[in-house]
């Protein structure tokens, strides 16, 4: 019996000890904790530097997707309104974000890396409506003095699709 | 009787049962805050200024909710348990005395709503109606686990009951009274607890039995009852349940105080009455504290292990403790 009282007053001591300890919860909307390497959260659509979208509208992502959440639609590019290098760009690009289960295959599927699962990890929305992402929200934000889409381009620099790649890997 | 008097008596009833209520919302915001520390976290502390609106919050929360009544329930008794459950944790308070006197419009006001010579009898029997409302609250819901709840508590309040009384009985030889006044009064040099080490680590242990604190907690067991007693009920007759458990605590918390801790006397006290009821706080305080403090830190009790407890162990040794104390008053010619 004096054993168990021993035991029990050594656990008091160990939560009493715990008391002074601090604490270790992020104090979450104001302060934000950054998410891991490889976290995967809401999808980006990336640009090159000069402004132009990666996407090239090829559908591979939609056709990757295992849940179906991914819908595309391409329209052509012509040199006065350029938006992505090659013939097609997206013109409509919608992702259902209830649908997304954050796979991360249409990132795998992409030749052009254009889609990439970011760090936003806020997607709260009150209307099954407004859980459908569109191009415009997807798109990443152009760098400050950057150029945004569409651009007037001279004839024949953007012809290929797929742009030459120094390091393939 | 002159009507003065009957005017004191409510002004008094009014001002300790507000204190009681408001007293029941911070203990819970105590608790949640105090745990969390414990647990490293932080606890509620969005709403108002470091949380402490939180209880209001959850106030108006529970107001707010649907009162479900099930259909095979016994619908008077469901609805009277509640109230059961938390009349007796007001009344149980009358008679602690929260200080000495004060001088108020040419007339001594003492600082208790009553000073009944039979105090500690008063104490046992009310604080013993409340398992009546958790057995009813267990029986009338019509459900298994709620009556499985009910059960455990009557078996529960039955054992410790015993050790309960007999913890009271030390400082009731010491201080040759059954008033509480007059026992706080016996503390004026040494707290009993001095005097009364084992008799005080009883009554504490009986006190967390009685008002079903972990790791005695088995009435409302939430692993292995899904709440217990009080499954069925929601909105504010469960928020009733919570108050008579909380306000249980603070009013056992006070007698301990009061029979151990040397109630409201602490340095100044003669000359400044009303230091009083802030020493007896502080004190309740401590002894909230603690309670939340093992609920922090010990798992829950098994059944037959809880009453082998009460029955072998602590049983024996308030016995032992009242022989002890009575011996040595009787060799001292106290």
């Amino acid at each position: 019996m004096f054993r168990n009282v021993a035991e029990v007053l050594k656990g008091m001591w160990i939560t009493f000890k715990s008391m002074f300890e601090g604490t270790v919860t992020t104090q979450y909307p104001e302060v934000k904790r950054p998410v891991r390497h490889r976290f995967k959260g809401r999808h980006v659509l990336k640009r090159y530097d000069n402004g132009l979208e990666k996407c090239i509208g090829c559908s591979l992502c939609a056709a990757a997707c295992p849940a179906d959440a991914i819908f595309v639609e391409a329209s052509e590019n012509t040199d006065e309104t350029r938006y992505s290098p090659g013939e097609r760009y997206a013109s409509t690009y919608e992702i259902n974000m209830l649908r997304c289960i954050y796979c991360g295959y249409c990132e795998d599927a992409c030749p052009t890396e254009a889609i990439v699962l970011g760090d936003n990890y806020e997607l709260s929305f009150v209307d099954r409506s407004q859980s459908i992402y569109t191009r415009e929200m997807l798109l990443e934000p152009v760098a400050p003095g950057g150029k945004t889409t569409p651009q007037q381009v001279q004839p024949g620099l953007f012809n290929r699709s797929i742009p030459v790649m120094e390091n393939p890997d | 009787m002159d009507w003065a008097v009957i005017l004191e008596w409510v002004i008094k009833s009014v001002i300790l049962l507000a204190v009681l209520v408001t007293g029941f919302a911070y203990t819970t915001f105590y608790e949640r805050r105090l745990l969390a520390r414990i647990q490293v976290r932080v606890g509620p502390n969005r709403a108002g200024p470091f949380g402490f609106l939180q209880p209001a919050a959850d106030g108006i929360k529970l107001i707010f909710k649907e009162e479900l009544i099930p259909a095979a329930a016994y619908k008077t008794i469901f609805i009277l348990a509640p109230i059961l459950t938390v009349l007796p944790a007001l009344v149980i308070t009358a008679v602690v005395p929260w200080g000495g006197s004060i001088e108020l419009f040419g007339r001594a006001i003492p600082m208790s709503i009553s000073d009944i010579n039979v105090g500690i009898l008063y104490i046992l029997s009310v604080a013993s109606i409340s398992v009546y409302g958790i057995v009813l609250a267990g029986w009338s819901s019509n459900n298994k686990y709620a009556m499985l709840g009910g059960l455990r508590s009557s078996a529960q309040m039955l054992s410790y009951e015993l050790a309960l009384g007999l913890a009271f009985v030390g400082p009731m030889l010491i201080a040759g009274s059954m008033s509480l006044t007059e026992i706080v009064d016996a503390q004026r040099g040494i707290w009993f607890i001095v005097y009364q080490p084992l008799g005080a680590f009883i009554f504490y242990v009986s006190m967390l039995a009685e008002v079903n604190r972990a790791p005695f907690d088995m009435p409302e067991a939430e692993q292995e009852l899904t709440a217990g007693y009080h499954t069925e009920y929601s909105g504010m007759k469960f928020a009733l349940f919570f108050m008579g458990e909380y306000i249980k605590m603070i009013a056992v918390s006070a007698i301990f105080a009061s029979l151990f801790l040397g109630g409201y006397r602490g340095p100044f006290v003669e000359q400044f009455p009303l230091l009083g009821p802030l020493y007896l706080l502080i004190k309740i305080a401590a002894s909230l504290g603690i309670m939340i403090w093992i609920r922090a830190t010990l798992p829950r009790l098994r059944y037959d292990r809880l009453m082998a407890f009460g029955w072998k162990v602590l049983l024996p040794l308030s016995l032992l403790n009242i022989f002890l104390t009575a011996v040595v008053i009787v060799l001292l010619d106290l």
